[in-house]
């Protein structure tokens, strides 16, 4: 374990996980913990399992063996409606942003917030609270557009927006940076920083973006054939000796 | 593959399609039964649904009256039975023409809309992000559509078999000289309750079908956008198939009915 996190919670903790698409092994007994507060960023080449890994973590996939438990709850014990509670918790940026294109900005921001009344009671107007997550993203201007008439990267803040306004306590990125130019790769990757900051959430990154691991990372997992090959602070696996880790940031 | 392998693979892809298209349906009812409703988007369908195809069905509907009256005419008149032309038109549409036509098109109109927009809506990870915000989006996207088509194709129906007898009318009062109240007291006295009950009742099944089928395939759309266009097309061709099988079963058990 990586000193500083003795005194830590885990959020989450995966034990054992196993994942195959019929003969193909794609999680091979995965382990990880996140911690509090903690940003960990899990880097691996295309194919090693990473996707699959945070699909079972949100229940999007099945996974064949193994635990994981977030926020103390084991996900195979956990029944339909406490699984939907436990995904308020739990927020997830999609690679695509995934916004729900017939719906406004303001639509899709109030979307997830009326289905939770359990959690923010009956909201009449919602307004101030989807004005208060889009001038976190920075886009308060944008709250009546329609996702066609919005850039990639103001897509992927939108995204954020909407993930955010459920204040989630985890929130997990797959590829955040992918398809978008290195000044908004650049920008989105501040933003997640400063929401970290703000909001003190624990989050997990999916990404292949080395500049975006160096800035973001408290500490690293290098995923190879499905499992955690390499894991230590982003200088620490940087500067290893190991072949298979020197050759991950060499390509 | 030979020709009985080919057979085989052929039939268990039907009866694979079968049962989990039967486990869809099986999922719909627990659902539907199920706190939240989601009246408000169950609404939006219906007015998306019913107000976009108005147009279609209603031009189909007065179409199909004004061509079946002209081509029946000369045979009965020929026949000497050119009074029996309302009561003829009006039994056939009710009966068969309206509710078959009028779900086909709307199996073309409305099943493969929903396949595509579902489809679209899975291939971008839109119902992921649904089910990752913790909204269940078998609720609020297959419920209410499928509940939308049950409600909206017997309406659609019943518009479309009323503009079927206007058009049919307009034949008869410009070629034979027949009044309003003539053509529409010969439609009426020769129909009764039973042509009138089966055929109304199928139509909520053909709704059914079409909003059935039409979610199944977009919501297990897969392949990426290309998927998109297989979903939309196959819903609309199952549906079909689907509407005359049912088709067939309700002429029967009607048929039977009646014999006792």
């Amino acid at each position: 374990m990586i000193a500083g996190y003795m005194d830590k919670k885990p959020v989450i903790e995966i034990t054992g996980l196993t994942k195959s698409f019929g003969s193909h092994q794609v999680l091979n007994g995965f382990n990880m913990k996140l911690y509090e507060s903690e940003t960990l960023v899990i880097m691996g080449k295309s194919g090693s399992g990473k996707s699959i890994m945070i699909k079972c973590l949100i229940g999007l996939e099945t996974h064949d063996s193994g635990t994981i438990t977030i926020m103390n709850k084991n996900l195979d014990k956990v029944n339909e409606d406490e699984m939907m509670d436990l995904r308020t918790e739990v927020g997830f940026l999609f690679q695509g942003s995934a916004l729900y294109d017939s719906m406004t900005v303001r639509e899709n921001l109030e979307f997830p917030l009326r289905r939770h009344t359990k959690k923010f009671g009956n909201i009449e107007d919602a307004t101030s609270l989807v004005m208060e997550v889009l001038k976190s993203v920075g886009l308060e201007q944008a709250i009546d557009l329609m996702p066609e008439e919005l850039s990639g990267g103001m897509k992927r803040r939108i995204a954020l927006a909407r993930t955010l306004i459920l204040r989630p306590k985890i929130i997990l990125y797959d590829e955040p940076t992918t398809g978008l130019d290195p000044i908004t790769s650049k920008e989105i990757v501040l933003l997640m920083k400063s929401i970290q900051q703000e909001y003190k959430t624990s989050s997990i990154v999916i990404t292949h973006d080395v500049d975006c691991a160096r800035f973001i990372a408290d500490r690293m997992i290098l995923l190879v054939d499905g499992i955690n090959y390499a894991e230590g602070t982003f200088s620490e696996l940087f500067s290893s000796e190991d072949p298979k880790v020197k050759a991950f940031f060499k390509s | 593959m030979g020709v009985e392998g080919f057979i085989r693979s052929g039939l268990k892809d039907f009866l694979i399609e079968v049962a989990e298209l039967s486990i869809f349906a099986g999922r719909f009812f627990k659902e539907a039964f199920r706190r939240p409703f989601e009246f408000k988007e169950f609404l939006r369908q219906c007015y998306n649904m019913g107000n976009r195809s108005l147009l279609l069905v209603g031009v189909t509907g007065f179409i199909i009256g004004l061509v079946f009256t002209l081509q029946s005419r000369p045979k009965m008149m020929e026949l000497g039975a050119s009074a029996w032309i309302p009561s003829m038109v009006g039994i056939s549409i009710i009966r068969e023409i309206g509710p078959i036509i009028t779900a086909l098109i709307c199996a073309g109109r409305i099943g493969s809309g929903i396949g595509a927009e579902l489809g679209s809506m899975r291939v971008t990870e839109q119902i992921d992000a649904m089910e990752v915000s913790g909204t269940n989006p078998f609720k609020y996207l297959v419920v209410t559509r499928i509940l939308a088509t049950t409600l909206m194709i017997p309406l659609l129906v019943l518009m479309s078999d009323a503009i079927a007898l206007a058009g049919s009318f307009m034949i008869e009062n410009i070629k034979g000289d027949v009044s309003f109240r003539l053509y529409f007291e010969n439609v009426n006295s020769s129909l009764t309750f039973g042509d009138f009950l089966p055929s109304t009742i199928k139509t909520f099944l053909f709704g059914f079908a079409i909003g059935l089928v039409g979610c199944f395939k977009g919501y297990y759309c897969k392949h990426g956008t290309a998927g998109v266009g297989v979903a939309a097309n196959s819903a609309v061709v199952e549906a079909s198939m689907l509407l005359f099988v049912l088709d067939f079963v309700a002429v029967l058990l009607t048929d039977i009915f009646y014999d006792l």
